[in-house]
Formats: C-alpha cells, structure tokens, sequence
C-alpha cells in the first residue's frame, strides 16, 4: 500500500511527528510563530485521549508538562523565543528533576519582541545555557518539513531515553513552510518510552543510578509514592547539602548525556570527502548551504556541507576533522554569531574560521554563502 | 486517643525544619487527618507545592509529592490532575507563593476549577528569605523591607478565590485545629477547585518585627479575630472592625469542573 | 486519675510552649527549651496540647 502523503506546514509535521511518537499531553501558550504547533494538537491530542491544555503563560505551560510527564504522559510545549525565555527557569528544573519532556522552539528574531514574523537562529546558545546552573543539554535542528516530523519523534525517543527536556529548534522559514511529507508507517520509526523501574514500590528510588546512568522513572499514580523537588537530592529524591552526593548527583546528570553523545549526535554531510572548504550550517540555512556548495563546484571550488541535525551536545570531534581536513570553516547562521565560537573553539585554529550572518528578518541566501567562501580562500 | 500521624510521614523526616512555633506542623497535621478521613491512597495522592517555608511540607508526607518552583504549584498540579484525573491532588503552600509570583497560575487554577484542594498557609510574610512583605503583610506591619511600616494594600485571598471561580472556600486559623481537617475534607470531597486559606503565624519573621510578645500572643490574637461566617451574618460592621469570617465562605456545586469538561472534549473529538 | 497518659517526643520538642500555654487545666509546663508533665492526673483529654503541637512532639494516650 502507498504510504500516506501532505502536503504540509513545519509546524503542523512538528505537532503530528509528536502524535507519532505517542505525546499524551500538550501545554502551551500562543506565540508566533509556533502557534500552529498547539492548533493542530488541540484537534488531534483528544482523538488518542491525550490532553491540550492552553495555560495562562510560558512558565504555566512548562509547569504542566513537567507535572504531566511525571504523571507518566509523553508531553511537548511549543514556544518562541520569548517564551522560551519565560520558561528558563522550569527547564532548569526537568533537567535536575530529571524529567522527560519536550520543548519546541520555532525561532523568531530578537533580543526581546524582536521580530516575530521573521526567522531566527539566534536561540541556539540559549537552548545550551538558557538555564541557570550546570546541566546538559540536548537540542536538535531539523531543516525541512520532513525532517522536523522525524526529529520531533527523535527529541521525544533521546527525552524519554536520557529523562531529561530535549529541545527542537527551527525557525519561522521552516516553521511555516509548506512541503510534501511522506508519513511513516506505524512502527516505521523507534519510539522510546522510558524506563519503569523493577524493583517494588518500597525500594524504589527515583535517581537510583546503581544499574545505569540513566534511573528507571515511575509515573505518579502508578502504585510507587516518591518525592520530586527542584533542591540538588540524593538518590531517594530528598534534598541533600552533603558535597559528596551533591556532586555525584551533578556529575552523573552531565555525564549521562556526554558519555553517549555518539547515540546522541546526527550530522549530515555533503560533498565533505574531499572539501577544502566547509560550509557549517543547520536549520533553513543550511538548504542555502547546500546550493552554494553546488555553485562553488561548478566554480570550480571544492567545497562541502556539515549539517548538524544535533547541536547540543556539540559535534565536537568531527567538526574537529574536518577542521584539520579543509583550508577553511564557514559558518553560516541567522544570528551574529553564536555557533561560531564553538567551531572556533573545537577547531583549534586548524584551518580559518568565517562567518556569514544576518538578523534582519531575511534568509540567508546561497550568493551570501559562495562570496565568503571566495574572500576567505 | 493519640492520633497516628507517623504512619503518614515518611520515616526519619522528623523534626521538621520550620521553626519554634510555627504554625506549619498544625496545618500539616490536620491535612494528615483530612486524608485520613477521606481515606486517601497515597500512592494516588499526588501533594504539589512551590517554594517557601510552607512548601516544605510535601517532602515529610509519604505519597506522590511535589516540591517544585517558585509560584508554579498550581500549574504543575494541574498538568498532573489533567494528565492523571483518578489523582487526588493536594497542593499546598503560602501566601506570597500562592499570590504574589504565583498569583496568575492561582487565579487561573480558580477559574478553571479544576478538582484540586489548594491549602493556603497565610502567615503574611515571605518566612525563608528573612521576613520580606509578602501581598497578604497587613498594611503598616513591619517586614524586613517594610522599615517604615508597610505602605501596600492587601490580598484577601479567600476573595480573590472566590473572584477567580473557586467553586469551594474556606477560611481557618492555625489556632483552631479541628476546624482545619474538617475543611480540607469538605475541600477534597468537594469535586472542583477548593481553595482553604489557614491564616497562620511566624512568630520569627513576623512575630518579633511586629509586637508579639510570644507565639501563644500570636495564635491567642488569631482566636480573638476569627468570626465564624454564620456568627458574622448577626453582626454589625462595628463589631467586624479587624475581624475576619471564617468556615465556608462560598460554595457552587453547579460550576463544571475542568477535567469533567475535557472529557467531553475528547468524546467529541473522537466522534463519541 | 485521669486515664491519661501524656508522651512527650523530646527529640521532636521545640519548646515553642504553645502546648503549655493553650492546656486548660495547667497540667504542663516548660522546663526551659522541653515541655514536662507535672500533673498528668489532671488532664482532661481535651486533646489541645495534641492538635496544637506544630512539633508532633505530645501524645494523649489512654491508660
């Protein structure tokens, strides 16, 4: 039988990717431009028996999807980068509470109101350190309606893996570009649920890391009465001040996501095999990466794309490569700057470092590309 | 005769934090007989709060508990009842929690009235940062940031409840015990949003800025002030002067409760 | 007698005095920071002391 096909918008593949992957609960504020998102789940969460619930403000909604998750429900929030902003303080707490949930960020310009019809990129290092205090982080950046469909499915599969808040970052050209999407069958894609816990209620421990780095996670209603709380806890959950389980505990919650970064990191790559140059783009700008790479052949130049599909945990080791493969780094961003330093930084000055940029509300479009390339070789 | 509240706290949780006097451990107390009576399963009890002295008391009470962020109780509970209905949910914590940074997540949680029992401790000052003036400091009170008196109008909470679309308000001091479970069980029965305000004391951050020779003044001075709303209905507003209504002040059993109403949504939605 | 017997949690007491001050019948007093119980034989099992305790630190047992 053929596959299902649409013809679809990037926040409506985002909102049914999370169907797909067995969301239950959605809670959310309007913003532009993300607001689709929370449109096409109050319509479709109800048919499965899931819940949509439009909270009063950013930080309600986070709330309610931290409190739905330890509940047991699959749960997703949708945002722009105000509200992400308003919601800093609650992904703090999934991240020490170590809850699975997901965060859609369908970026805009800014600082502040900015520009909320236009694309951005420039919450990228906010998705990394937008929360106060050490944590890791996840964070993907899917560049195409199908891609945010099966990376919405990928952040809910390493969210519910990893139990922590995973973000999906595309922006407003993506967001609201309408593309052909094939629908996977059901099964097609792994879907992860989290971990049970094995043992009885009465030994249960809810950041029990004794059989892995990861701790097994009951729901609330489910038979198991444990205690979750923003304070740095032992591993039954209670707050401690005690420096050696405050570290350990800090520790593992970083290392769990670092010493697995190759389950965790998804990169594209093309025409990189024999580059010596490297456009380095994610998001809609690396679809103009793409066919700058393309004209810069046809000029002659040999140059390659590194998409990240995953920016956070940073694909340090094979940016790293190719930095000692290639004359030269461009990246390429919606913002003045921000990826950059960690290409920089990785790079260790193997190879020259470019930047192309834009914040004013228009893409970046390939000649913008291919004019650096040719002024920094 | 002596009750057993140890076998509704966890093991080793005693003595609590909050200090000499406070009237925390009386409310907890009559919240452990109300869940007693209500014969609750704790292990589909879920006791949300935010952040504060009060919100310290999910942690010694043995059920799903959850201490989370300043302000938020009212919201992550609600994510927990939505998601969960068969849940009793509990949140509890103070007044500037409740009302200040969490007043919009509190209003909403009123209009909403979604079936949960938020408990109040109002003891009108912010207790753990020192004794800042919380909404609820009476106006002229001293507080750590109030030298001079403090210049701010009040939040009535139970008003503001009620005003919001609570279906279920009550209103009770620390210094009347019995009184406190009885009203958290009505609240808990009562199917949609029960807010129960317990006004109650600090004697270290409020007591001492503030005239009170001892804790006993405190909680002697709550007695003195309470009039049961049913008493107050004969009096006049003479002899209300300083006074404040307690028991039930308001009650709608007719309002839809929120989880009830999207229920039918989803029967809708799947074409039932 | 009174039929009460009066358990004092010592590790549990604050010695807030609230228990001393609200017993109707005089039947304790505070020896500096901890309640005692002089006079247990005049309880009258009014359960004040009990309900009032923020400490969980008295009991009213029957004997």
């Amino acid at each position: 039988m053929a596959k299902k096909v649409a013809l679809l918008q990037g926040n409506e593949a985002c909102a049914l990717g999370a169907v797909y992957a067995g969301a239950k609960f959605f809670g959310g504020y309007p913003i532009t431009p993300s607001t689709e998102v929370a449109e096409v789940l109050s319509a479709e969460l109800p048919k499965v028996g899931g819940k949509f619930i439009q909270m009063e403000d950013e930080i309600g909604a986070m709330a309610a999807i931290i409190g739905a998750s330890l509940t047991g429900a699959k749960s997703i929030t949708a945002t722009s980068g105000p509200g992400v902003s308003l919601k800093q303080e609650l992904i703090g707490y999934a991240c020490i509470a170590e809850t699975p949930c997901v965060i859609i960020n369908v970026m805009r310009g800014g600082p502040s109101t900015g520009m909320p019809t236009g694309p951005g990129q420039s919450d990228v290092m906010q998705a990394r350190w937008g929360t106060h205090g050490d944590h890791a982080a996840i964070a993907l950046v899917p560049n195409s309606c199908q891609e945010i469909f099966e990376e919405t499915v990928r952040a809910f599969n390493l969210s519910e893996k990893y139990r922590m808040p995973v973000q999906v970052l595309f922006d407003e050209i993506v967001g609201h570009m309408r593309e052909r999407i094939v629908f996977p069958e059901p099964g097609e894609l792994e879907i992860i649920d989290r971990q049970p816990p094995s043992v009885s209620p009465a030994d249960y421990k809810p950041y029990d890391s004794s059989k892995g780095q990861v701790p097994p996670l009951a729901a609330f209603g489910s038979g198991y009465k444990f205690h979750v709380t923003g304070l740095n806890k032992a591993d039954d959950g209670f707050p401690t001040t005690k420096a050696e389980l405050v570290d350990a505990e800090e520790r593992r919650q970083i290392d769990k996501v670092m010493d697995n970064v190759d389950d965790i990191l998804k990169n594209e790559e093309y025409l990189t095999d024999d580059a010596e140059v490297i456009i380095w783009a994610y998001g809609s700008t690396s679809r103009s990466a793409r066919y700058a790479v393309n004209k810069l052949r046809e000029d002659g130049i040999k140059a390659g794309l590194f998409r990240p599909l995953t920016i956070w945990p940073f694909p340090e080791a094979r940016t790293a490569e190719l930095a000692k493969q290639c004359k030269a780094i461009i990246v390429a961003e919606m913002n003045l700057g921000q990826m950059i330093y960690e290409v920089e930084r990785v790079s260790k000055g193997d190879c020259a470092i470019g930047g192309v940029f834009r914040v004013d509300g228009e893409p970046i479009n390939p000649g913008q590309i291919v004019d650096k390339v040719k002024e920094v070789l | 005769m002596a009750y057993d509240y140890e076998k509704s706290i966890r093991p080793g949780k005693l003595p609590h934090i909050w200090c000499p006097g406070c009237g925390h451990g009386i409310v907890m107390k009559g919240l452990i007989r109300a869940m007693d009576t209500c014969e609750l399963d704790r292990a589909k009890t879920s006791i949300v709060s935010g952040i504060g002295c009060a919100s310290r008391l999910p942690g010694y009470l043995d059920a799903c508990t959850l201490h989370t962020a300043h302000g938020r109780a009212a919201a992550f509970a609600t994510g927990v009842k939505l998601a969960d209905p068969e849940m009793t949910v509990i949140v509890c914590g103070g007044d500037g929690d409740g009302t200040a940074i969490g007043g919009n997540h509190f209003i909403h949680a009123c209009r909403r009235n979604i079936d949960m029992t938020y408990v109040v401790m109002n003891n009108y000052i912010y207790g753990m940062t020192g004794g800042q003036f919380s909404p609820c400091t009476p106006t002229g009170a001293k507080a750590s940031t109030t030298p001079y008196g403090n210049p701010d109008p009040i939040f009535d909470i139970s008003k503001l409840a009620i005003g919001a679309g609570a279906t279920f308000v009550a209103r009770t001091t620390a210094a009347h015990p019995r009184e406190i479970d009885k009203l958290i069980v009505q609240g808990i029965k009562h199917k949609g949003m029960a807010v129960i305000e317990v006004l109650d004391d600090c004697p270290t951050t409020y007591g001492r800025r503030n005239k009170f020779r001892s804790v006993v003044d405190m909680m002697k001075e709550l007695k003195k002030n309470a009039v049961p709303a049913k008493a107050a209905a004969k009096m006049t507003a003479e002899q209300l002067q300083g006074k404040f209504l307690t028991g039930v002040l308001f009650q709608d059993t007719e309002k839809p409760e929120y989880c009830e109403m999207y229920q039918e949504v989803i029967n809708k939605a799947q074409g039932a | 007698m009174s039929g009460a017997r009066l358990e004092v949690i010592e590790r549990n007491c604050k010695g807030c005095s609230i228990c001393v001050e609200f017993c109707p019948k005089n039947v304790l007093e505070m020896d500096v920071f901890l309640v005692t119980v002089p006079r247990p034989e005049d309880c009258i099992k009014c359960m004040q002391c009990e309900l009032l305790c923020p400490d969980f630190a008295i009991k009213v047992h029957d004997e």
